[in-house]
């Protein structure tokens, strides 16, 4: 039975959802307008919304005093990078385990997991020790390899998650009709989990972006990417606000715009298998 | 071509043995059919033929080749599925091209077959929509047009018309009937459904719990069933089994008469016994009978005999028609 819905009852309700929605969305907000404001206007109390003196200046030191491209250039090649290697290696996964499982595939599942349960600074000190014998230390490949490694697990799980809920009988029709392993996953399996696999590469680029404490830790300048640049800003000199909101806006530009433009895949992806 | 023939297949998931050592010769043309209890293995026996499941013993052959360890893309068989398993993401006309295409067939070629398999199927006007805009019974179409499309040595149907209504389901069990006699192509055929498998057959295969109890044509095993599990199973209502002392009398462990094979009178010879329930379908009237020393045989009388619950009446078997079987259940001669 339908419920009534009274048009009181839903301007309440839209109203509520908006105001959630601000709420959520505020930090960033107020990053970007902070972004526009001297550093004194910045920390004054009580704070002030719009009506402060405007300027660009922030974002024109930020340029001057740091190499914004070579950052945001080690950025897409570090995110990127390790989002199309781990993807390469838990696609056949996944497949794999999704449908001709074992009696231990669940068990090997929980074990790639628990990898994630240990708190990363608990083996930053051989990690840095490997990197540094290996000449790893602040290159993107060294960047590249553990942002791939950390992520891996949680892309199997995701992959895993949305190739189960693909019909086996379908794969084995089209094993009747004589596919080939190859062409059965070209032109059926990816077809049918091209949503689920596009999110999974979306939230992995957008984790690998935002990961700040190997890339923190493993880098320094050559290969930094744009953490490390934002945290430049919250150093020994002193807080800058202003600034650092200019750093942390441009550094989340690039990956904001990328959501936006694929918000329609993503959320088509992550409710995949509620609506068959 | 299309024969078929299992020597000694066995099947199991871990400890558990699913097909205990199945051994069919299944002629080239024919329509075989197998029918058992839920759970029996008929599934499974089906999907040893594809090559979806790997033997775990025996040996598999389609027109004399061993093709126990080839692929079931290589092997030449189509299958439709009691879940259509159509392809989402293509039309109707990509789902009966695509085994086609994997075959690598130039494009005009596909076309006319594709429209010649929906000319037959009355899917002609559907060709361009996605499955998910069909009705149950057109999916069905479609999965069978998807099979026959590609001539395959042999059709292989696990319980196809189970999802569909039950008017729907004894029009398409004709359809696939006379295509299958028009093709002339190997089918096998699984489903639970007993008038199916004795309306489409050529021949039957009963399985119980994993094994085969009997081959043989649908008349063969409606009158000389080879034992207890298939005189019991092959006949609706099913037979009257009978023990103790009345079947010692005929010189068995068992014996079995079906209900159409029992007169039923007011007086004269036969077992005497109580009316417990009728059931009047119209054209025939069952009745359920208690007789002491005997038990509760099931009669089937024409509609228009006015039998009425707690009468006494005759049951008189027809004596060319009873049928024994020894303490192993197992039948004996006449
Ligand atoms: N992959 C599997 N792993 C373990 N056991 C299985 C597997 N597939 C089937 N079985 C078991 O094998 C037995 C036979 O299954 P099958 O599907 O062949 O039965 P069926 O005769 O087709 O039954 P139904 O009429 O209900 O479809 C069942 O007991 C089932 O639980
Ligand atoms: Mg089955």
């Amino acid at each position: 039975m339908a419920r009534k819905v009274t048009g009181a009852k839903t301007a309440i309700w839209t109203a509520a959802a908006w105001l959630v929605g601000f709420i959520i969305f505020f930090p960033i907000l107020w990053m970007m307008l902070t972004s526009f404001k001297t550093e004194l206007d910045a920390f004054s109390t009580p704070p002030s919304f719009l009506f402060f003196h405007w300027t660009t200046e922030n974002y024109a030191t930020v340029q001057e005093r740091s190499d914004y491209t070579l950052h945001a250039m080690n950025s897409i090649i570090t995110a990127g990078g390790s989002t199309l290697i781990a993807m390469a290696i838990a696609i056949p996964a996944a497949w794999a385990m999704a449908f001709a499982p074992t009696k231990r595939t669940k068990d090997i599942l929980l074990w790639m997991l628990s990898t994630k349960m240990m708190p990363a600074v608990g083996v930053l000190v051989p990690i840095y020790l490997i990197y540094r014998d290996f000449g790893l230390l602040d290159t993107r490949i060294g960047l590249i390899v553990v942002l791939c490694l950390g992520n891996l697990p949680i892309v199997i799980w995701m992959l895993f998650t949305y190739f189960k809920e693909i019909p086996k009988d379908i794969l084995e029709a089209a094993r009747m009709d004589g596919a080939t392993i190859t062409k059965e996953l070209l032109f059926v399996l990816t077809p049918m989990a091209l949503p689920g696999i596009a999110s999974t590469l979306l939230l992995n680029v957008i984790l690998a972006w935002n990961e700040a404490f190997w890339t923190l830790n493993l880098s320094t300048s050559a290969a930094a990417p744009l953490t490390t640049f934002i945290a430049s800003y919250s150093s020994p000199e002193g807080l800058f606000w202003a600034k650092l909101s200019a750093a942390s806006t441009l550094a989340i530009a690039p990956i904001l715009i990328l959501g936006w433009f694929s918000q329609k895949q993503l959320v088509r992806g992550l409710t995949f298998g509620a609506v068959k | 071509m299309g024969s078929i023939t299992l020597e000694n297949v066995r099947k199991s998931f871990g400890s558990a043995d699913i097909i205990q050592g199945a051994s069919l010769e299944i002629e080239d043309g024919s329509f075989v059919v197998f029918v058992g209890p839920s759970g029996c293995g008929k599934t499974t026996l089906l999907r040893l033929i594809a090559g979806l499941e790997d033997v775990t013993s025996g040996q598999i052959r389609i027109d004399g080749a061993d093709v126990t360890d080839v692929p079931p893309a290589k092997r030449g068989l189509s299958m439709v599925f009691q879940s259509y398993a159509l392809y989402p993401h293509m039309s109707v006309r990509g789902n009966i091209a695509f085994g086609l295409k994997m075959a690598g067939m130039p494009k005009g070629e596909i076309d006319r077959k594709v429209e010649g398999a929906a000319s037959i199927l009355n899917l002609t006007p559907y060709l361009e929509r996605k499955p998910r805009d069909l009705s149950g019974g057109q999916r069905q179409r479609v999965a069978i047009g998807r099979a026959i499309v590609r001539e395959p040595k042999a059709f292989l149907f696990d319980e196809p018309l189970s999802n569909l209504d039950a008017a729907l389901r004894v029009q398409m069990r004709q359809e696939v009937t006379r295509l299958q006699k028009q093709l002339a192509t190997t089918a096998v055929y699984v489903t639970h459904d007993q008038v199916e498998a004795m309306t489409m057959a050529d021949r039957i295969v009963v399985l119980n719990a994993g094994r085969i109890e009997q081959y043989g044509s649908p008349l063969e095993l409606y009158e000389h069933p080879a034992n207890l599990f298939v005189a019991g199973f092959i006949g609706s209502p099913k037979m009257n089994l009978i023990g103790r002392e009345v079947a010692g009398q005929f010189g068995a462990a068992t014996i079995g008469v079906r209900p159409e094979h029992i007169t039923v009178a007011r007086d004269g010879e036969g077992w005497e016994g109580t009316v417990g329930v009728a059931e009047h379908l119209g054209s025939d009237t069952f009745i359920y009978v208690d007789v002491p020393q005997v038990g509760t045989l099931t009669a089937r009388t024409v509609g228009e005999l006015g039998i009425r619950v707690g009468e006494r009446v005759r049951l008189r078997p027809d004596q060319r028609r009873i049928h024994r079987f020894d303490t192993e259940g197992r039948a004996l001669a006449a």
